[in-house]
């Protein structure tokens, strides 16, 4: 089989985080009664007309900042027209040949391996409604997102292969969360992606043809179904067939592509400039404004973790690959006199607990106050590190502070001498046989002593001290 | 008294000296209605229930001494293509026969605020496509001054409804000449102010880029009045100009002594019949007569004003009236699926020349003709606009006659488009440019109106204004109504 090369560009759109839709003052609040959300403007009634939401204009600058692109000094609104129920203007307000923003990057890491994926261009346009199409075959409309605000953020064909697609996706929804300029919720809807994919001989410098994949719903889903795509496209080659220019939907059930429409039912969209809507003229004073409004973007946050907490460049990159992780690690690591000790516990217990319950880190009951607390608690020996465990469950379960639970369930390590003798005398004393395999060089029997001696302690005598006492007895 | 022969500003005046109610008034206007609309056809709709019970709060009001909005109590119409809350708006289409409104357009929220009351909606052709009121998929208005004649469009119910004094003032809509041309067929005056100067919002569109919104009445001082009412900034617009509007009745009496005037030769070839040449030139003889300047200048780029306008105007209307698909309001022809919802709303609900226009439209868009059609007529349009912009660093405003012919006959343009689109070659020019114009009536021939065009620099309305006035007086034709003397 001939060897082949992969080449994907990948078209983003996020809805903004504003409160308020692009062109009216309807809610963009998720989740409301279908048809809640709406008002004659943006239903497209007759009569009524678009006013640019300041806010949208805003965020798709800093969007363009944050990739780094131009900022363009002069765009405007276009109309793409096309007829779907979802539609009530039957035209959607978009920007077609001047964009706000053009000519960026991002830079992604893969397997070690730095590269950057170029952004052709960030555009502003609306978000249409949603068709609900209920048991008896009627189909009915949901207008709630109609009019919400949205970036459409298309890169050039730079992408290689659906791990890249994947960590360009992962870099771009870290940026956009850093930068405030959408929550990129996939699963809310609020993140969506469509990707275009080709193949050519390895070494060639023409591209193959290429067919567009939707409905990709999550990270998994995007890397899979270019998996797939790619993988359907190299064997058709093989058997002589011809990639035909297609549009084709991810079936996530089924895990495979299936074709929607081909070129030939293009639409002509008929795009001409929206006359509703004056064109934006951008003033250096108001870019600066945005500029000077920008956050720590992941990759400066990842370099001051380093330089500044002595984080490993993995740990500052696991803490940074989510904004809120980031921020509370932050938080730790300024109420915290070693900052490596909140970091282990963020990236262990919490993530993992995280993962597991699908849960934001703003949703739980820890505050960066008590994970410190926590942590000092360990280091100064009051708690043992197995005992910390179990206090870390008891505050995420119940929002106790680390001091309380230790206090209330008697979880105080025991370092009284006295007291630890104690135990170690009843325990040599059990278990004579074992004190004999010891003697004759049986090192892995003190293992289990040590444990008779916690146990007895309920798990509370120090570790260190009970070692001690055992070999000075023993 | 016949209050209904009453102007706009003497039924103010009237109201408030007492000298007679608003629900006098207002009931005088609905018995003018009942008596000549028969024969007339202006209204779609009236609302008289509302109107009366309007007329006697604000009686009620003013008996306990109450301050009210200036115009209160005083009628108006408004042409059926401006949203107006509660109540019916068609756009003389049988796909909005049955829409209402949640929302009043903002001209109609000024005209209530400051306390007119609405009698009705006017007739026009349907989205406001059209020359002569014939497009209207209801019925056709009559010229009130020959029943067989057109009123002109599409404006025609508003412009006939002042002309028989039905209503002192009546809106209208304004793309490529539809206020200024009925006024003329209807020998009233009729205002398309700067493009920006009154708000769109609540106009179902036509050509966004085009259509401004304009006041009919029976003289000029009723227009400056009303201009006064409906200009200025609104936030719900984005291509309303954020310009304060002056009073427009200011500069009404200043006369015309010094102002350099233009009179662009092209506006008297474009198939002008000599009769309209004739009495358009001697009113300009009586200005000249005032102490103007007077000269003849050339606007070239005229001759492309109609074609360049029948490439933008209809790819915007496309485009716009793409809303009306049956899904939401309006009608529904059949709902089978969603192609036959699409398709048979749409066949059925539309009128020939609008279903012409959205062709056109789409066409002028589609991929492959775009930079040959709708990208030509953009770059004509500026072209035509430069032109102005730099005959007006010399003359203060050009005079031109408004339309090409006489008022014609109901049927005899109908089944010919390419002639009827002819009836508006004098007035497309401004549309273009985004101007000022007004027409005021300047004479008859054989007892049909003819009216005269004066074009302001954007927004130099005051001029406009200042020079339809000082004509008004010199002509001193007075404000005349068919059939009475
Ligand atoms: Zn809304």
């Amino acid at each position: 089989m001939q060897s082949y090369e992969t080449v994907i560009g990948l078209e983003v759109h996020a809805e903004l985080l504003t409160d308020t839709k692009i062109f009216c003052g309807c809610s963009t609040e998720f989740g409301k009664k279908p048809n809640e959300n709406v008002c004659p403007i943006c239903l497209g009634m007759p009569g009524t007309l678009p006013v640019l939401n300041k806010n949208v204009l805003d965020l798709a600058v800093t969007a363009g900042l944050a990739l780094n692109c131009e900022i363009a000094e002069f765009s405007k609104f276009d109309r793409k027209n096309y007829f779907y129920p979802d539609l009530p203007k039957a035209y959607q307000i978009s920007q077609f040949d001047l964009p706000i923003a053009r000519n960026g990057y991002i830079e992604v890491e893969v397997e070690g391996e730095k590269k950057k994926v170029r952004i052709n261009r960030i555009h502003m346009e609306e978000d249409a409604g949603k068709l609900v199409h209920a048991a008896g075959g009627d189909s009915m409309v949901d207008f709630n997102r109609t009019g919400v605000a949205l970036i459409e953020i298309v890169t050039e064909p730079d992408i290689r292969s659906p791990k890249e697609a994947k960590a360009y996706l992962e870099a771009l929804k870290n940026i956009l969360q850093y930068t405030e300029v959408s929550d990129c919720k996939m699963e809310e809807g609020s993140l969506r992606c469509d990707a275009n994919v080709s193949i050519m001989p390895k070494g060639s410098d023409e591209f193959g043809t290429k067919t567009e994949v939707k409905n990709m719903n999550s990270f998994k889903a995007v890397e899979k179904a270019l998996e797939y795509e790619v993988e359907r496209q190299m064997e058709a080659l093989e058997y002589g067939e011809e990639i035909v220019q297609e549009t084709r939907r991810w079936d996530e059930s089924k895990q495979v592509t299936i074709s929607m429409r081909s070129k030939e039912e293009a639409h002509d969209y008929r795009y001409f400039p929206e006359p509703d809507l004056p064109p934006i003229v951008m003033k250096e004073s108001e870019l600066e404004r945005i500029r000077a409004n920008i956050p720590e973007l992941p990759k400066e946050k990842k370099e001051r973790f380093v330089s500044e907490y002595n984080l490993s460049d993995y740990d500052a990159g696991v803490l940074t690959s989510d904004k809120k992780i980031a921020d509370y690690f932050d938080e730790c690591a300024k109420k915290s006199e070693n900052p490596k000790k909140p970091a282990n516990w963020i990236m262990g217990d919490l993530l993992r607990v995280l993962n597991e319950e699908n849960r934001e880190i703003d949703e739980i009951k820890i505050t960066s106050d008590m994970l410190v607390e926590l942590c000092k608690l360990e280091e100064d020996g009051t708690i043992s590190s197995k005992i910390a465990k179990e206090v870390f469950e008891e505050m995420y379960k119940n929002g106790d502070k680390p001091e309380e639970v230790v206090e209330k369930k008697g979880l105080k390590q025991i370092s009284d001498q006295g007291e630890i003798e104690q135990f170690v005398e009843e325990v040599i004393e059990e278990n004579p046989e074992t004190i004999e395999d010891i003697r004759n060089g049986k090192d892995k029997a003190m293992g289990f002593l040590v444990g008779q001696v916690m146990k007895k302690s309920k798990g509370k005598a120090n570790p260190q001290m009970v070692n001690d006492l055992l070999k000075e007895k023993i | 008294m016949k209050l209904h022969k009453l102007s706009l500003y003497e039924a103010k005046e009237g109201l408030d000296k007492k000298e007679f109610s608003a629900k006098e008034l207002v009931t005088s206007t609905f018995s003018r209605i009942n008596e000549v609309d028969e024969k007339i056809n202006a209204f779609i709709s009236v609302d008289e229930e509302t109107a009366i019970s309007k007329a006697e709060e604000i009686d009620d009001n003013r008996a306990k001494g109450e301050k009210l909005p200036p115009y209160a109590g005083v009628p108006v119409a408004i042409k059926d293509n401006m949203c107006t809350d509660g109540i019916k708006t068609t756009c003389a289409s049988k796909i909005l026969e049955n829409f209402v409104p949640p929302f009043d357009a903002t001209v109609v929220k000024m005209l209530r605020d400051t306390g007119f009351i609405m009698v009705g909606k006017t007739n026009l052709d349907e989205f406001a496509m059209g020359s002569s009121t014939e497009n209207s998929a209801f019925f056709t208005t009559k010229n009130p001054w020959d029943l067989n004649k057109v009123p002109g469009g599409s404006s025609g119910g508003s412009a006939a409804s002042v002309a028989s004094a039905e209503v002192p003032l009546a809106l209208g809509s304004d793309t490529g000449g539809s206020i200024r041309q009925p006024a003329a067929f209807c020998g009233v005056v009729g205002f398309k102010p700067t493009y920006g100067r009154v708000s769109r919002y609540g106009l179902v569109a036509f050509a966004s880029s085009f259509d401004q919104i304009g006041p009919f009445a029976r003289n000029v001082k009723d227009v400056a009045l009303s201009m006064n009412v409906i200009s200025g900034h609104d936030e719900m617009d984005s291509t309303s100009a954020d310009i304060d509007a002056p009073d427009f009745t200011k500069s009404l009496d200043k006369g015309v002594n010094g102002m350099k005037i233009g009179i662009p030769e092209e506006y008297f070839q474009l198939g002008v019949k000599s009769e309209i040449k004739n009495v358009v030139k001697n009113a300009i003889n009586t200005i000249d007569d005032q102490g103007a300047m007077v000269e003849d200048i050339s606007l070239p780029t005229t001759e492309y004003a109609l074609t360049s306008y029948y490439l933008i105007s209809p790819a915007e209307a496309s485009s716009n009236l793409a809303r009306f698909d049956g899904v939401r309001y309006g009608t529904r022809l059949s709902d089978e699926n969603l192609k036959s919802l699409y398709y048979e709303t749409r066949s059925q609900g539309f009128g020939e020349e609008v279903k012409r226009r959205i062709m056109l439209g789409n066409y002028a868009l589609s991929s492959g003709y775009y930079d040959d059609y709708y990208l030509k007529g953009l770059k004509v349009r500026t072209l035509i606009k430069r032109e102005f912009e730099d005959i007006f660093g010399k003359y203060d405003v050009l005079m031109a006659p408004t339309t090409p012919t006489l008022p014609f006959n109901i049927g005899e343009q109908i089944d010919d488009p390419a002639t009827m689109y002819l009836n508006d070659i004098c007035t497309v020019p401004v549309n273009l440019a985004g101007l000022p114009a007004i027409s005021v009536p300047c004479g008859f021939v054989e007892g049909n109106p003819v009216g005269i065009q004066i074009i302001g620099k954007p927004f130099d309305e005051a001029k406009v204004l200042q020079v339809a006035s000082e004509l008004e007086k010199t002509l001193n034709l007075g404000q005349k109504i068919p059939g009475e003397s």
